[in-house]
């Protein structure tokens, strides 16, 4: 049976119908809604790549229940910022050249955004603290931190 | 950035465009013609199309996966034919459009595939030059081009008007002169990655992102076991999940699709399958001793000088040791990913594969089809650091979807991945070592019992549980190199066991075989500078022939900036709770190309165990650079993904399959445990350009363990390091 869920994704009011509420949001998001910033990396909540923010607060979509994200606010990759308007991390991470295979970079991003909201002055250790459950198998961690670092001073 | 996708499509559309190549039309993706292109890999035509409006795009057989060398192609291009970056668009891996230039991997894609991009785009600026002087009436000197342009001191005509309408033949001249570094402006010099902002953005499609009409979402479902057969499937058992297609079985191939990713997902943890018991893989605690066991296929010796064994066992002092490296497992962040449609009986697959030409061959053989009947294109994944699993999951979904008359996407889960990509083998080196009695080494004698094969075609996951056409020849890749020895040492002898199998598929891990050979025969150059009371810096310099000058100097390079002591090892006060220590390591690629010297920085806690690396510094030479910031990119992506390797990777099995399926079992480097690096860069604008994406990992385990030993008098001799293995070993110190 088709149940409809209605949340705000990017700042827009939108309304899916899904067969099985416990499917994560990461599937909602990535071919319902076409949002293909966060990634399938474990579904298991271990690498960080799926990271969204859900009413501000960083979370793992691919094992958050999509039904777990009716009447909240999601925000997507997408919705941080756009080339128009980026996002000061974006910008960072583009000025560090912070990026290899760019798959883990949703999850960076996402969490260091969360990290600079409760904490907009982090030092390289503290960042380094936030980002200890994202993993990154290209190995830019040391970009990563000095965009963060970057983007908190900007 | 274009996307790659839509530049291939658009491409595609671009009638009337002036191009050097081909006029092209039809349709997009899938459905073009498949045969209008040139991709001789001698023809300029197969690299280079010009377009009316300035526009080039460039046709490459190697790939950018996630190294950011797709950039590294378009300085080269842009370079030689004085176009700005922003026009140059790139094609990479399509069996329709690219030239073949063998599989991305090894650290070839600028050092080969970059070389003869460049030699393309030379030859078409010799001959647009020599079209504009007949044209102008002008000499060569008074000719000078600029973005796009070529400019005669009586008029100016874009590249496209000099190339003309149509085809162009145009065969590459490896001779066509490439420009000075006196006039180089764009390689050499930092370029800002073109992928990194769509990266950012969440805008940039990976071969995960890609979909076509109509598609169907597939997972395979593995046995448990590595051996066993799906002896029944209840396809009842699933019906109660909405959207599945279809059950798809044969042998140990099993597979699920469905309407929606979804429900993909619970067909393929929900199907109940009755398979076949088998218990075939070695005790893993016993794999050292499965590896000396193993029937041997072929024994190489790599290199010979003098009477090796001889003058170890008539020297002053002998020493022997034993290094081993246990199984790594690709662990890309994305799981392997492919989609594959079927359309007028020809298959086309979209995947991350490193080697679509090659990868069209195996598909062609396994569905016993045609190859002109098999089309391959990449598009970028996560990074895989060797052959993963992509081309696995390009079977999985070109099976999937024979099945059900309907493009099929296969991602596989986190557990396929780890369980099922092929696995970096087991790698064992023994060594023995003569001093005299001044401490001069007299002889050296190494000893490696590694897989048979090379470089090749990896056998399908697919092909081989579904006992359809494969090669079945194992291909752990190029693994012998660096077991021979870049020193001068009087007398040598260096032997490959190949061994006739492997407890697990192998494949190419970055820096296969090398790294290994080497982390072993540097730490074992370090017991030999230790036993002799030696400065192990100073005695590599003293061992390295008189023509290795750029050996020496990465390796005084890198000495100079870790402040390095001359002193020999261990160093002296070990009375503390957390030592500290220093070890250097050298490596000239494969005795033939890119020189790395790196020195290593730890602190250990003789307690516990833990091991910290603390600073990590690197001096790399790799011929002419050019993208600077790419390279160094590279760099900081060997240590850190080798660091991972040396500390912490270790793929776990039982008797049945392999056991560490997740990142918790299976565990990597994480932020916190990241050392400081300092990368140092020799470039040399007049030498050929060398790879960057392997040799500096070479150097990593190597530095490390030689610090281990600095610090604290431990020879550690297992990879991983873990602190277990610390204690076991400090026990007999």
């Amino acid at each position: 049976m088709s149940q409809s869920l209605a949340l705000t994704v990017n700042g827009r009011a939108v309304t899916i119908a899904v067969d099985d509420p416990q499917m994560p949001l990461l599937y909602a998001l990535r071919n319902e809604m076409g949002l293909t910033g966060p990634h399938f990396g474990c579904g298991l909540a271990q690498c960080g790549a799926c990271t969204v923010h859900v009413d501000g607060a960083a979370i793992r979509s691919c094992v958050m229940p999509v039904a777990d994200a009716a009447g909240k606010r999601v925000v997507t990759l997408e919705g941080l910022g756009t080339p128009e308007n980026p996002h000061k991390l974006q910008s960072a991470f583009i000025q560090e050249q912070a990026v290899q295979c760019g798959y883990c970079t949703n999850g960076m991003i996402m969490e260091s955004a969360a990290l600079l909201e409760r904490n907009p002055r982090p030092s390289a250790d503290q960042v380094k603290e936030a980002l200890a459950n994202n993993i990154c198998r290209c190995g830019t961690h040391p970009r990563v931190v000095a965009a963060v670092l970057r983007a908190a001073q900007g | 950035m274009d996307r790659i996708t839509t530049d291939r499509r658009s491409l595609l559309k671009a009638g009337g465009a002036l191009l050097v190549a081909f006029v092209a039309g039809g349709p997009p993706r899938g459905a073009l013609a498949w045969a209008e292109k040139p991709v001789a890999a001698d023809r300029v035509e197969s690299f280079l199309a010009l377009e009316s409006d300035g526009r080039v795009t460039v046709y490459v057989g190697k790939v950018d996966l996630g190294t950011g060398v797709r950039t590294g192609f378009m300085q080269i291009v842009a370079e030689e034919l004085d176009i700005p970056l922003g026009r140059i668009r790139v094609v990479e891996g399509d069996t329709a459009l690219t030239p073949d230039q063998g599989v991305t991997y090894g650290s070839l894609s600028i050092q080969n595939a970059g070389v003869q991009l460049r030699a393309a785009a030379a030859t078409l600026r010799r001959e647009v030059l020599r079209r504009a002087g007949d044209r102008f009436s002008a000499q060569p000197a008074s000719l000078r081009m600029e973005e796009g342009v070529v400019i005669a001191p009586n008029g100016r005509a874009s590249l496209a008007e000099l190339v003309g309408t149509g085809r162009m033949e145009l065969a590459v001249d490896t001779s066509a002169p490439i420009k000075s570094p006196e006039e180089r402006r764009v390689v050499g010099r930092a370029a800002p990655r073109v992928d990194i902002p769509d990266k950012v953005f969440g805008r940039f499609e990976y071969v995960h992102d890609f979909k076509l009409p109509g598609m169907l979402h597939g997972r395979p479902v593995r046995p448990p076991a590595l051996g066993a057969v799906a002896e029944a499937v209840d396809e009842a058992s699933i019906r109660h999940i909405p959207g599945v297609v279809r059950v798809v079985h044969q042998g140990a191939f099993v597979g699920v699709v469905a309407e929606s990713e979804w429900a993909a997902i619970k067909a393929a943890r929900e199907l109940r399958v009755r398979w076949s018991d088998w218990n075939g893989l070695p005790e893993q605690a016993r794999i050292w001793e499965h590896v000396k066991a193993t029937p041997v296929a072929q024994v190489q010796v790599t290199s010979e000088r003098g009477d090796a064994p001889g003058a170890v066992r008539g020297a002053t002092r002998q020493l022997s040791a034993t290094y081993d490296f246990g199984i790594n497992s690709h662990a890309s962040m994305g799981p392997s990913c492919a989609v594959a449609e079927w359309k007028d009986g020809r298959l086309t697959t979209w995947s991350a594969s490193q080697g679509t030409h090659n990868l069209r061959k195996q598909l062609a053989m396994m569905l016993a089809e045609p190859v002109d009947n098999v089309r391959c294109i990449y598009m970028e994944g996560a990074g895989c650091y060797g052959r993963n699993g992509h081309e696995d999951a390009a079977a999985d979904a070109a099976l999937l979807a024979k099945a059900v008359g309907r493009p099929v996407r296969v991602q596989w889960m986190r557990h396929d991945e780890h369980g099922w990509d092929p696995k970096g083998p087991p790698h064992l080196v023994e060594l023995r070592g003569g001093l005299d009695a001044q401490g001069n080494i007299v002889g050296w004698e190494a000893e490696a019992w590694i897989p048979k094969g090379a470089g090749g075609n990896v056998d399908l996951v697919a092909a081989e549980l579904g006992g359809l056409p494969r090669e079945n020849q194992i291909h752990p890749g190029n693994i012998i190199h660096n077991l021979a020895q870049p020193y001068g040492f009087p007398a040598v002898k260096t032997t490959c066991h190949r061994l006739e199998t492997t407890p697990f598929r192998p494949s190419w891990i970055r820096t296969p075989g090398r790294m290994q050979n080497t982390y072993a025969s540097e730490c074992f150059l370090d017991e030999m500078a230790a036993a002799a009371g030696k400065d192990p810096l100073e005695l590599r310099l003293s061992l390295l022939p008189h023509e290795e000058a750029r050996g020496r100097e990465v390796l005084e390079r890198v000495g100079r900036l870790a402040n390095w002591q001359a002193r020999p090892s261990p160093q002296n006060d070990r009375s503390g709770e957390v030592l500290r220590g220093r070890g250097v390591t050298f490596c000239k690629y494969e005795l033939v190309r890119t020189y790395v010297a790196a020195v290593a920085e730890v602190e250990v806690n003789r307690r516990t165990g833990a091991i910290k690396v603390t600073r990590f510094l690197c001096s790399h030479d790799c011929g002419q650079i050019i993208n600077p910031d790419g390279v160094r990119a590279q760099v900081e992506g060997n240590v850190i993904h080798t660091l991972s390797r040396t500390f912490k990777e270790e793929m776990t099995f039982d008797r049945k399959a392999v056991t560490s399926l997740d990142w918790a079992s299976y565990q990597v480097i994480t932020f916190p445990e990241i050392p400081e690096i300092v990368v140092d860069l020799v470039d040399r604008p007049t030498e050929r350009p060398w790879g960057a994406g392997e040799p500096a990992a070479a150097v990593v385990p190597s530095a490390v363990g030689n610090a281990i030993f600095d610090a604290t008098g431990v020879r550690m001799r297992s990879i991983p390091f873990t602190a277990a293995k610390f204690r076991a070993a400090a026990q007999g110190v």
